[in-house]
């Protein structure tokens, strides 16, 4: 098999595999809640409800297509669709498993090993606030505008902060290729023992990038209608809500690679490479992937959310400082 | 926030007037938002996300109680009693009947009140889930409301066994209750009394010393004492401001007098305080019902009162005794010449005092009569409370106002 033909069936796989994790994050986000809440959740599509997220797809599909006429056709659709391109476009970077070495040849478990590889996922999550900003602006409507605005201010806002935590992580493991720094957790080395301040940072900045509880201010149902989405409906809204499912788990991916060691765990790190530690080091990764999915899922589900002011305080008067502080522990950290 | 600002005052001390050639944004808050429970509006003139000014638009749902009222005799009032604030409906039909009784002279047994008063401070535990929970999910937090939300249920079919129906309940009659509670009720009122405090500390534990929460609500919406007073504020959103106004101490009814209970009291006027104020109430309410539900069922089966005049007979004397079917078809007509006045009764309903005006000349309908809502007039301190707040403040303020649609246009 050329390197070509791989890399083409790989790239499909970590499509189909982001999509089909997002659906069943939807399935999984409304079984927890229904847990958390005393409920039963989906149960009626096949057995356990399983097949809720194929009857959710369906259903928005039939759903009518409306387009305000005071909206701005062209960027009205186009908004939806930014938001989800940008969303898949992030899983390019992350490596899902160690190297799979058949016959001599060694294929990479990761569709692009870029030397900027954070610098790549950092610039394609930014991308993202462009779909919402898009289609909240081009909806002609002041709630939507209003989550609009919000998501613009609150994404700018902490991507500083998630930034400079990532600079002392990159401190720390003097690279910006995310396999590197995967690869140099081996074992129980992973960069959460290094950074606990910087990963908590960044874990309330990942918060705040998916727009999701309790920094959902975007689309706060209770004060903006739908916020951003307002206007939106059948497949159209049905992309932003997916997106927003695929970033929880692309989040959740960075999130496990940069501070838990991806796909290493101490056994695992130490078998030959091969399919058993491909396999094995995927499932680990998968592990703490969804380990971080249910953290996402659980804080919903138990917190408020902020207020507009709160939320930009947080951001600059508590993070950004806090994150300055740690690049210099860090520096001090290295230095001697 | 002391004295009432005018607009032009609140306006000059805004930043932005340095460029007065930007209009504020104007948003319509409502008719159909989720925050607006119920339908009303508020037209709101917004500065960025900060609220400049606002108007209030009633009467979306009002369905002209008062004036159908005057059509119809007393004891068919009764529903449309109901659906003023149909989260707490027994309050107010209890209120009505303690009107008529009051302009009829009737004496009602020791025994009708506590079963009243039982129902009552049920129906107030209700109406506070509600409220409180959904503070909750208009901050964000839908966990809490689901959870506690089947309590409120239970609720319900506690009522569903005293008379038969859950959310408008037309329950009990003028002179007391058309049945007696049934072994079903007493049951499950002591399940209720036995399980639900500890669900409603584990809600509590969720959101009373949660830092966004308490960041979120406190000193939004605040309002002092003597501006609420202004208003004509009553019950829990003035009792947060710190004035110990209830009137089941201040004027019993329904022997209220008989019950050990505290009134909690506020500080600050400010949502927090209106949500933990309502938390205390329903700690009171639970005990003032364990105390009502010992009373009830040690006393004898007397379930209303003895005024053949008023009170409808049993049906199968209706059948077999003359004088009895006269009554019965006074009664149903209408025909139980009441005495000519006018009364004003009001009762501690779940949001404030409750009134009921009744102007009678002797008729079969009442001449004029008119509900005091509580809502109606939380809603006009609205605009003041909210001015200078975030659009979010104002979701906050007006869930923990609970103003309900219902009562607020009647």
């Amino acid at each position: 098999m050329s390197e070509l033909t791989f890399k083409i069936i790989f790239i499909v796989a970590v499509f189909g595999i982001s999509l089909f994790v997002a659906m069943y994050t939807t399935y999984a986000e409304r079984k927890l809640a229904a847990f958390l809440q005393d409920r039963l959740g989906p149960n009626r599509a096949g057995p356990f409800g399983i097949l809720q997220p194929l009857a959710d797809g369906v259903k928005l599909f039939f759903k009518e297509e409306f387009i305000p006429r005071v909206s701005d056709r062209l960027l009205f659709i186009a908004g939806p669709a930014i938001f989800m391109c940008t969303a898949l476009m992030t899983s390019a970077v992350i490596p899902f498993a160690p190297d799979l070495e058949i016959n001599g040849t060694t294929y990479a478990m990761q569709a692009a090993d870029l030397n900027v590889g954070i610098l790549y996922l950092f610039g394609v999550v930014s991308l993202g606030v462009y779909g919402i900003l898009v289609g909240g602006w081009a909806s002609n409507n002041k709630f939507s505008l209003l989550g609009a605005i919000r998501a613009a201010s609150q994404n700018i806002s902490y991507e500083l902060a998630m930034g400079l935590s990532i600079v002392s992580l990159v401190m720390v493991s003097s690279s910006l290729s995310l396999r590197d720094i995967v690869d140099q957790q081996s074992g129980w080395a992973w960069n959460i023992l290094y950074q606990p301040l910087g990963f908590l940072i960044f874990i309330v900045c990942a918060f705040a990038e998916t727009n999701r509880a309790p920094f959902d201010l975007p689309e706060c149902e209770t004060e903006l209608i739908g916020g951003y989405h307002t206007e939106f409906s059948s497949m159209k809204l049905g992309l932003y809500l997916f997106a927003e499912y695929i970033h929880v788990f692309i989040s959740s991916a960075v999130l496990a690679s940069l501070y838990f060691g991806g796909y290493q765990f101490p056994f695992v790190s130490d078998l030959d490479p091969g399919p058993v530690k491909t396999l094995l080091g995927g499932l680990v990764m998968f592990a703490k992937t969804g380990f971080f999915i249910f953290l996402f899922i659980w804080i919903r589900w138990t917190l408020p959310r902020f207020r507009y002011d709160q939320l930009m305080n947080l951001g600059w008067k508590v993070l950004i400082p806090l994150a300055v502080l740690n690049v210099l522990i860090t520096a001090l950290f290295i230095l001697f | 926030m002391s004295a009432m600002k005018t607009n032009q005052e609140f306006l000059a001390e805004l930043p932005r007037l340095a460029r007065p050639e930007i209009p504020y944004t104007t948003l319509n808050l409502g008719p159909t938002h989720p925050a607006t429970h119920g339908i009303f509006q508020n037209v709101l003139q917004m500065d960025g996300e900060r609220i400049v000014h606002g108007e209030q638009t009633i009467g979306y749902i009002h369905r002209a109680f008062e004036k159908i009222a005057e059509r119809r005799p007393f004891y068919q009032i009764t529903p449309l009693t109901d659906r003023l604030n149909y989260c707490s409906a027994p309050i107010n039909n209890m209120g009505w009947h303690l009107t008529v009784e009051k302009l009829l002279g009737i004496k009602t047994p020791k025994r009708v009140d506590y079963m009243r008063v039982m129902v009552m401070e049920l129906a107030r535990i209700a109406d506070h889930i509600i409220c409180n929970s959904i503070l909750g999910v208009d901050t964000g937090a839908l966990t809490g409301f689901t959870y506690v939300y089947q309590w409120r249920e239970f609720i319900y079919e506690i009522y569903e066994e005293i008379c038969g129906a859950r959310l408008t309940t037309n329950m009990g009659r003028i002179g007391g209750f058309e049945r007696d509670f049934n072994e079903i009720v007493f049951e499950k009122t002591r399940k209720f009394l036995r399980e639900f405090p500890a669900v409603w500390q584990e809600f509590e534990d969720l959101l009373l010393r949660n830092r966004i929460f308490m960041d979120r609500t406190m000193e939004t919406g605040a309002i002092t004492a003597e501006r609420a007073l202004n208003y004509g504020m009553t019950g829990p959103n003035l009792r947060a401001c710190g004035v110990d106004y209830d009137l089941r101490v201040h004027e019993p009814y329904c022997s209220y007098e008989d019950f050990d209970f505290q009134i909690p009291i506020g500080t600050t006027g400010d949502t927090y305080d209106r949500f933990v104020i309502r938390n205390e109430e329903i700690r009171q309410s639970l005990s003032i019902v364990r105390q009502a539900l010992d009373r009830i069922e040690s006393m004898e089966n007397v379930f209303h009162a003895d005024e053949e005049h008023y009170y409808l007979p049993p049906k199968q004397e209706v059948y077999r005794n003359m004088e009895a079917l006269i009554y019965h078809f006074k009664i149903i007509m209408g025909e139980i010449d009441p005495p000519v006045g006018n009364v004003y009764h009001a009762v501690e309903g779940a949001n404030g005092e409750l009134g009921f005006y009744l102007v009678s000349d002797g008729g079969r309908t009442p001449f004029r009569l008119h509900f005091r809502r509580p809502c109606f007039i939380y809603y006009q301190a609205f605009p003041e409370m909210v001015r200078g707040q975030l659009l979010s403040d104002a979701i906050v303020v007006m869930s923990s106002l609970n103003v309900i649609a219902g009562e607020l246009d009647a």
